[in-house]
């Protein structure tokens, strides 16, 4: 004990918490996440401004100046006014088809879905890994090999280009990644819980709908957001499968985007973009506390 | 005694790896059996099976008189409280003990009325209204209890119920345990790896290994006549000393030593010559002036003490092999110390060092 000084606290050498340093690694770290939040961010603020501006503004071309005589009138007529070719009905008829095929198909989806991932966690039958697996294996077959026999039965049974040819087939497509993701939760939960409740004298759906589905919410939240922003966004299976009744808004809004007649109404087709990018938007915003949760559910023991 | 559970050839496999094989197995009625084995023996596998939560491959299953074999768990007349207490989570605790009740469509007053029962007995009035997860360990358990009491059924399984719980709280509940079973009289069988659980609790202890059951017999025919050397080492806290020597007629020698049997009771007459094993239990070795007073004496050298705060464990030496010896905390001990250890071979176990089996 000797060159080393007490500082002011009375302490000699090291104590307390550890000062943070600023390392070089760090800096790169932090320019790479502003560089990425940026490279998102910049292109829906000049989409976002540009709505906000009328067509004579939006022609000075500065787009990146805010809307000196901010107007919401883009986004009225891209709701309702807009023309797709000679039909002047805005998106609202696209915006009414997607809720039809997305509520019916997130909410069928999920119920066969979590049943399957129950039945597989549970009632472990002849066959169960085998099959599985072939729901592993179908997550990773590419969407459009499968378009054409299915458009083929689809007709076979008079449901192509309908809306419940069109919910079948985002309900079957959705099938395997929410499998998996339900039977891995239920896998999760303690075996003994789902003992109990045979000793109970629970039958399958019993302890199903009284039991596990009241422990599913934070899994159920995660599946909800992964299907309603995956069918919401659909355009491929739409243009395919839905007919031209009920063509999605992904659908309308580019038929609108591309088939402007005379001048190009800037401002009205980011508008119209951003009203279909909303759905998504708002349901992330609502529900990203419980999509947190429910993925790291997993490590939460009941 | 009548019997409430039997087990009859019971066969369980794995895919190819049988866990348990011919099994058999009587429980009285109003017993409190305890299956004790090392992790990985099959205890939980027997309950599971006993519960009709695992299909068998072969033999039969009767409770209370009746071939449950292929019955639904629910018809066997059976409560089962396990490990993790597997409470329902979203379920406040008296809908958690009403579960079954309300599943089997039972009348809302005479659920009521067992429910009432159940928590009275239990002593959870005040935690009815409240979740699994507003509980501590203790209260968990007690719920899992009460979920079984409620069914009023004839037979209680217990998964190790108390591991989860710290020292102080598992000596609680294990008290109430068998004040429960004294008061309700019903069967019980009661897994567990922990051996004062098991001869604290238990009217018949059956010791299992690698699914098969090598003793059952009550807690101080266990402790005192084990059947073979694997039962030996596993009851009894420290272990037996094991001597390994000889035996011829009515002596135990290991090399020059001699240790005179005297009145050991063989298991049958005329057992010759073999190598043997001598156990001796730790706390039927007497040190110092009680030393003197058994059949069989000698001088030898502390090593090691280990204080216990009730009770010392000594170590030292026989003919060289490791003994351990356990004595009153008053009598001071210190390593190096020149002692006279003494014990009666009668108290003691002989077993064929070849087989194990006791002779
Ligand atoms: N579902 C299963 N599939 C294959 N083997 C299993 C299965 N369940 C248990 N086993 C095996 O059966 C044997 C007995 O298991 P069991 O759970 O009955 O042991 P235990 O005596 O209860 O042990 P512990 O004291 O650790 O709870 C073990 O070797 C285990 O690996
Ligand atoms: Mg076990």
């Amino acid at each position: 004990m000797t060159a080393e000084a007490l500082d002011a606290t009375g302490f000699a050498g090291p104590h307390g918490a550890k000062p943070k340093q600023l390392s070089w690694g760090r800096v790169g770290i932090y320019a790479f996440l502003v560089i990425a939040a940026l490279f998102f961010l910049v292109p829906l603020y000049v989409m976002l401004v540009t709505s906000l501006k009328s067509m004579p503004e939006v022609r000075e071309a500065h787009i990146f100046n805010l809307p000196r005589e901010p107007t919401i009138q883009p986004w009225i007529d891209a709701m309702f006014n807009a023309c797709t070719g000679r039909n002047c009905t805005g998106l609202s008829p696209g915006f009414w088809n997607s809720v039809k095929i997305t509520v019916p198909s997130v909410i069928v989806s999920i119920i066969i879905a979590s049943i399957n991932g129950y039945a597989l966690s549970f009632w472990k039958y002849k066959g169960a890994e085998f099959f599985f697996n072939l729901l592993v294996f179908g997550a990773f077959v590419p969407y459009q090999v499968v378009i054409y026999p299915i458009i083929i039965g689809m007709s076979k049974v008079h449901l192509f280009g309908t809306l419940p040819g069109i919910i079948i087939v985002h309900t079957i497509f959705g099938m395997p990644l929410l499998t998996i993701l339900f039977r891995n939760f239920y896998s999760s939960l303690p075996i003994e819980i789902f003992k109990a409740a045979r000793i109970d004298g629970a039958g399958f759906w019993q302890t199903f709908f009284k039991v596990m589905l009241p422990m599913s919410v934070p899994i159920t939240v995660v599946a909800v957001i992964l299907q309603v922003t995956g069918i919401w966004n659909d355009f491929l299976f739409g243009l395919v499968f839905a007919g031209t009744e009920n063509i999605p808004m992904t659908l309308q809004l580019n038929n609108m985007v591309k088939t402007t007649q005379g001048t190009i109404q800037y401002d009205v087709n980011m508008a119209a973009t951003m009203l279909t990018a909303l759905v998504p938007l708002i349901i992330y915003f609502v529900s990203g506390k419980w999509f947190v949760r429910g993925i790291a559910a997993g490590a939460v023991k009941g | 005694m009548q019997t409430s559970v039997s087990v009859k050839n019971l066969t369980l496999a794995f895919g190819a790896v049988k866990v348990l094989e011919g099994l058999n197995l009587d429980v009285g009625t109003g017993e409190f059996l305890v299956l004790l084995g090392p992790s990985g023996c099959g205890k939980s596998t027997l309950l599971n099976c006993l519960a009709g939560l695992l299909e068998i491959s072969e033999g039969q299953i009767f409770i209370s008189g009746k071939n449950v074999t292929w019955e639904e768990p629910k018809d066997r007349g059976i409560g089962m409280v396990f490990q993790s207490y597997a409470l329902y989570p979203q379920m406040t605790v008296e809908r958690n003990l009403s579960f079954g009740l309300r599943v089997s469509g039972m009348p809302r007053e005479e659920i009521e009325k067992r429910v009432a029962r159940a928590s009275e007995i239990l002593q959870i009035q005040p935690l009815l209204k409240r979740k699994p997860a507003e509980l501590s360990g203790g209260q968990r358990q007690r719920v899992a209890i009460g979920r079984a009491l409620v069914r009023d059924v004839d037979v209680f399984l217990f998964d190790e119920p108390l591991s989860n719980l710290d020292a102080k709280l598992r000596s609680d509940l294990r008290v109430e345990i068998k004040r429960l079973h004294q008061r309700l009289k019903n069967t019980m069988i009661y897994v567990t790896h922990d051996q004062i659980e098991a001869m604290t609790l238990a009217d018949r202890i059956a010791i299992m290994r690698n699914g098969v059951i090598q003793q059952l017999d009550t807690p101080h025919a266990v402790y005192n006549n084990p059947v073979n050397l694997f039962v030996a080492g596993f009851i009894g806290s420290p272990t037996m000393n094991f001597l390994n020597g000889r035996i011829d007629g009515s002596t135990f020698s290991i090399d020059a030593l001699n240790i005179p049997l005297g009145n050991y009771k063989f298991e049958k007459d005329g057992v010759g010559k073999l190598d043997g094993i001598l156990g001796v239990r730790p706390e039927h070795i007497a040190v110092g002036e009680d030393a003197k007073k058994m059949p069989f004496q000698l001088d030898s050298e502390i090593e090691i003490v280990e204080p216990m705060g009730s009770d010392t464990v000594g170590w030292t030496k026989v003919a060289g092999q490791s003994v351990t010896f356990r004595c009153s905390s008053d009598i001071p001990l210190a390593p190096g110390q020149k002692i006279t250890i003494g014990f009666d071979p009668a108290r003691g176990s002989l077993f064929d060092a070849q087989s194990g089996v006791r002779v």
